[in-house]
């Protein structure tokens, strides 16, 4: 067996990071992945790859946030919890520092999600065929 | 006409990689010789069975003379880092083709999502090569 790099073990980490961040996962589930101690894994991650765990977890999740606010329209607090983060006070601060803008603010400069979602035209047609109103000539005669 | 014929990955062991790519992915192996007289150079390519002019070329980290010793672990450790390319696969169906690779022991890292071109996953190979697996669908004219 020929020798394997070290780093393909903090790939692994990383690669469990970009596959599960919206589970409750952080830095020491990591270190896990990659079998190595928490204090270790992280001096050898941000080595490899020039940031610390804990920051591409995070950003991981804010790119992944970012993406649900563009493409849904999901409240904030429901898009916070499904990318992993439990504190929507700390997702709004973490995201406004990352990307500038608050979250709403962030949705509200690109189309709404509804103008791109590719929902198949049989189900368009199905739900946007509108309700028949009558001047009640059709209804049931009133029973007197 | 010019043609794309092999494509080259670079493993950290060719056995290893054989066994993912043939065991695992299902491909064939086109060519499997070794030269003793080029210091036991081992030319190894896969590819997949209903694509016979195309093949991925498993390529093991040279040593000296071809390469230096610290290029060498240079190589070796962007490969180790997911960084040294992406081969992508598509298939017909990605989600019975993720549960294939699935049931034979293929770790994916992202599993079959809706992308505007089509559905897309992704897993890598031991040496950290990443591959993709596209069902490609262009969306329905509305």
């Amino acid at each position: 067996m020929a020798h394997v790099p070290p780093a393909r073990h903090l790939l692994r980490a990383r690669d469990a990071a970009d596959s599960r961040y919206f589970e409750p996962l952080g830095v020491e589930d990591l270190a896990r992945a990659a079998g190595l101690s928490r204090a270790h894994f992280s001096r050898e991650f941000r080595r490899a790859f020039g940031e610390s765990p804990h920051a591409y977890l995070l950003t991981r999740r804010l790119e992944r946030a970012a993406a649900l606010l563009r493409t849904t329209d999901r409240s904030v607090a429901d898009i916070c919890l499904s990318v992993g983060l439990q504190s929507i006070g700390s997702f709004t601060t973490s995201f406004s520092r990352t990307y500038r803008v608050s979250p709403t603010a962030y949705r509200a400069a690109f189309p709404p999600a509804a103008q791109h979602a590719l929902v198949p035209t049989c189900v368009l047609r199905a739900r946007g065929r509108p309700q028949h109103r009558t001047f009640r000539e059709d209804s049931e005669p009133a029973l007197n | 006409m010019i043609r794309i014929a092999n494509a080259q990955l670079w493993v950290h062991d060719q056995d290893e990689a054989l066994a993912f790519y043939t065991d695992k992915l299902g491909m064939e192996v086109r060519a499997d010789v070794t030269l003793a007289e080029m210091g036991d150079f081992r030319w190894l390519t896969v590819g997949p069975a209903g694509q016979p002019d195309f093949a991925i070329v498993l390529m093991a980290i040279p040593g000296p003379p071809v390469m230096d010793p610290e290029t060498a672990e240079q190589v070796g450790t962007l490969v180790a880092k997911g960084f040294a390319g992406t081969v992508f696969l598509t298939t017909d169906d990605c989600q019975a083709s993720y549960e294939e690779l699935m049931a034979r022991g293929v770790e994916f890292t992202e599993q079959p999502e809706e992308r505007p071109y089509g559905i897309d996953s992704g897993f890598r190979d031991p040496s950290g090569n990443s591959l993709r697996l596209t069902e490609v669908r262009l969306p329905a004219s509305v």
